[in-house]
C-alpha cells in the first residue's frame, strides 16, 4: 500500500469540508422538512416524498446533469450568482445537498414520526414556545435519527462520484474528492494508491455502518 | 368569584361538539360522560390545543380565545396545567427535571407553588433521581402531576389521569388529588368516564353527551335529583357529604364527624380533627322513621329531615329524596310509604346504618 501523495491529502481535505457543510446544510434545511412530513396531512406530501428519494433510484449521472445545467452561466443559478457555478466547491456543495437529502431527511422523518405529537404538546403544556419545545424535548429524544441522518449523510457525500464528475470537474485543491481521485489513478495505472485510497474508504464506510447499527441498537438516550 | 366561560363549536368527521360552559372556578368540576362523548376533545379546546373555529374561551377577566377578534393563545400562554391520560414524561430527564422543567420557565415572581410543597404532598421524594422507566404507572402519573402544579397554574385540567391504571395504582394518586386541591387552592377541571372517581373528588359536575353539555350543577344535588340520576348508572346510587372530623373515640373505635350541625359515627378514621372526610351513603341504607323513637334503636346515625320529592324505582320500591341541609336519599318499598303515608314537605327521622367513607367508594 502506497503513501497518499500531497494531491490525495488534499482530496481527502476537500472530501471532508464537502461532506461537513453538505451535512451541516441539509439539517438545516431537513430539520423543518422532515418535521413537516412526518406531521403534514397535506395531499401534496407523496409528492414531495417521492422528491425527496429521487436521488436514491436516479442514476448521479442524470442528477448531475441537471445540476451542470442550473449551475452553468444560462441556468437559473448561476443566472442568480451572476456567474457559473459549475466545476466549483460552491457548486459541487449545492450539487451534494440534492444527491444526499434522502440520506438525511429520511432518518429525521422517521425519527420524528416515532416521536409524535405527544411530548411536544407536554412541553407546551410546561410553558416551552415551540422552539424550545424543540430543542429541549423534541430533538433529544430524536437523537437516535439525527445520529443516523448526520452519519449516513456524511458518508454518502464522501462516497459520491457520478454527480461529483459531471458538476465538479476534478480540479486539484478545489472540487478533486477522494472518490474521483481513485479513478484518476486507476486510468493511468497507478493501482497502489488507488489501493490505498479505496482501503481507507472501505474502511471509513463500514466502521460508519458499523456505528449506525451499534447506536441503533443501543443507545440510550439520556441527556440530563 | 371568577367564572370559567367557553363556548366551542366544532365538527369533526364523525363527531360534533357543541359545548357552552359556565363554571365558577373554585373547587374540582368533573366533565362527565361515556367514552366518545368529547370530553377529551373539550378540554383540548379548552387548553388551545384544538381551534373551534367560531370558539370563545374567558378566564375570569383574561381572554384566551376569541375567534371574531381571530384572537387564540397558544398552550404555552395559557396559565393552565394539563395533565395527560398517559403521564408524557419526558423520557431523557430523570424525576426532578422533569418536575422541573416548567418550574424553570415561570418568572420568579410569578411562582406560587414550591418544588418541596409539591414533592411533599404527592409523595415523590424518593423518587427524585429515578429514571422515567423506573416508576410504575402510578408514580409516573404523580410525577406528571406534580410538573404542571409547579407552572403554579391558574386552571388545572386532568385528562383521565387515573385511566390508565389499574385499582391498587388509582388509590395511589386520587387521595393526592383531593389534597392537593385543598392545600393549593387551584381549581381544577377533571375529566372523566368513572363514577366512582367523580363520588370521590368533584364539587361539582358537568354531564357531557354526544358533544353536548345536557347538565351542569353541584354534585350531591347531581347525583340526588331524580332528573339526572339516570346518568349516573352502573353505580349503587346514594348521597355525598363532606364532613369535618370533630372527634375521636378510642375506646368504641368511633369517629364524629359533623356536618351542618349534624353529627355522624363512623369507625374510627386515621384523619386529624377539622379536616374534611368525603362520605357516601347508600339510598338502601338510610330508613325512615316518623318522629323521634321511643324504642331504644342500635342505629348511631339519626338524622332530622324534610322528605322534597317521593319517586317510583320500580313496582316495589321507592326513593325518598330527602333535604338534611344537603340532599340524601332513602330507599324504601313501596308499602313502607304507603303504610308511613309519607309525603313532600313532611319531617321524618332518617337513620343511616351504614356510612362509607372516600377510600371505600372504589370498589
Amino acid at each position: 500500500m502506497g503513501a497518499l501523495t500531497e494531491l490525495d491529502l488534499s482530496a481527502l481535505w476537500v472530501s471532508m469540508r464537502l461532506a461537513t457543510m453538505t451535512v451541516i446544510i441539509l439539517l438545516l434545511v431537513g430539520t423543518p422538512l422532515a418535521w413537516w412530513l412526518a406531521h403534514t396531512k397535506s395531499r401534496f406530501r407523496p409528492i414531495i416524498e417521492a422528491m425527496v428519494a429521487l436521488p436514491i433510484v436516479l442514476p448521479p449521472t442524470v442528477l448531475g446533469f441537471y445540476i451542470l445545467v442550473a449551475l452553468g452561466p444560462y441556468g437559473p443559478l448561476g443566472h442568480l450568482a451572476h456567474l457559473s457555478l459549475a466545476f466549483t466547491f460552491t457548486g459541487l456543495v449545492i450539487a451534494s445537498v440534492f444527491y444526499s437529502m434522502p440520506f438525511v431527511i429520511q432518518p429525521l422523518q422517521s425519527a420524528f414520526e416515532a416521536v409524535g405529537k405527544a411530548p411536544l404538546e407536554a412541553a407546551w403544556s410546561l410553558r416551552a414556545s415551540q422552539w424550545d419545545a424543540f430543542l429541549t424535548v423534541i430533538s433529544p429524544i430524536a437523537l437516535r435519527g439525527y445520529i443516523s441522518a448526520i452519519v449516513l449523510g456524511f458518508a454518502h457525500t464522501m462516497g459520491e462520484f457520478g454527480v461529483v464528475l459531471m458538476v465538479g470537474g476534478s480540479i486539484p485543491g478545489q472540487t478533486r474528492v477522494l472518490s474521483t481521485t481513485i479513478f484518476e489513478h486507476v486510468e493511468v495505472m497507478e493501482y497502489a494508491q488507488a489501493h490505498a485510497i479505496s482501503a481507507f474508504m472501505l474502511t471509513f464506510s463500514f466502521l460508519v455502518l458499523l456505528a449506525v447499527y451499534m447506536t441503533n441498537r443501543r443507545f440510550p438516550i439520556h441527556v440530563s | 368569584m371568577s367564572r370559567l366561560l367557553a363556548r366551542f363549536d366544532v365538527r369533526f368527521p364523525s363527531f360534533h361538539l357543541d359545548v357552552e360552559l359556565d363554571v365558577p372556578m373554585s373547587g374540582i368540576t368533573a366533565i362527565f360522560g361515556p367514552s366518545g362523548s368529547g370530553k377529551t376533545t373539550l378540554l383540548r379546546c379548552l387548553a388551545g390545543l384544538e381551534r373551534a373555529p367560531q370558539g370563545f374561551m374567558q378566564f375570569g377577566e383574561e381572554v384566551w380565545q376569541d375567534e371574531s377578534r381571530r384572537r387564540c393563545l397558544p398552550l404555552y400562554a395559557r396559565p393552565i396545567g394539563y395533565v395527560f391520560q398517559e403521564p408524557r414524561l419526558f423520557p431523557h430527564y430523570d424525576v426532578r427535571s422533569n418536575l422541573l422543567y416548567g418550574y424553570k420557565r415561570i418568572p420568579l415572581d410569578a411562582r406560587r407553588v414550591a418544588p418541596e410543597q409539591v414533592i411533599e404532598i404527592l409523595g415523590i421524594g424518593h423518587l427524585l433521581d429515578r429514571r422515567i422507566h423506573k416508576l410504575s404507572g402510578g408514580e409516573q402519573q404523580r410525577v406528571a402531576i406534580g410538573r404542571a402544579l409547579l407552572t403554579s397554574p391558574k386552571l388545572l385540567l386532568l385528562d383521565e389521569p387515573l385511566a390508565s391504571l389499574d385499582l391498587q395504582r388509582k388509590q395511589e394518586v386520587l387521595p393526592y388529588i383531593r389534597q392537593l386541591h385543598e392545600q393549593l387552592h387551584i381549581p381544577v377541571l377533571y375529566v372523566s368516564h368513572a363514577i366512582a372517581e367523580i363520588l370521590q373528588l368533584a364539587d361539582r359536575v358537568a354531564l357531557l353527551k354526544d358533544g353536548k353539555v345536557t347538565a351542569a350543577g353541584a354534585l350531591n344535588e347531581m347525583i340526588t335529583s331524580m332528573k339526572f340520576r339516570g346518568q349516573f348508572t352502573g353505580h349503587r346510587i346514594g348521597a355525598i357529604l363532606d364532613a369535618r372530623v370533630a372527634a375521636h373515640d378510642a375506646e368504641y373505635g368511633l369517629t364524629q364527624l359533623e356536618f351542618n350541625g349534624h353529627s355522624l359515627f363512623v369507625p374510627l378514621q386515621s384523619v386529624a380533627v377539622g379536616n374534611l372526610v368525603r362520605v357516601h351513603i347508600l339510598s338502601n341504607d338510610v330508613s325512615l322513621v316518623l318522629g323521634k323513637t321511643i324504642v331504644p334503636t342500635s342505629v348511631l346515625n339519626i338524622l332530622e329531615a324534610t322528605i322534597v320529592e317521593i319517586q317510583e324505582t320500580n313496582q316495589s320500591s321507592v326513593d325518598v329524596l330527602l333535604d338534611i341541609g344537603a340532599p340524601l336519599v332513602a330507599g324504601i318499598t313501596r308499602k313502607s310509604l304507603m303504610s308511613l303515608g309519607l309525603k313532600p314537605g313532611q319531617r321524618v327521622f332518617a337513620h343511616i346504618k351504614a356510612v362509607a367513607l372516600n377510600e371505600e367508594l372504589m370498589e
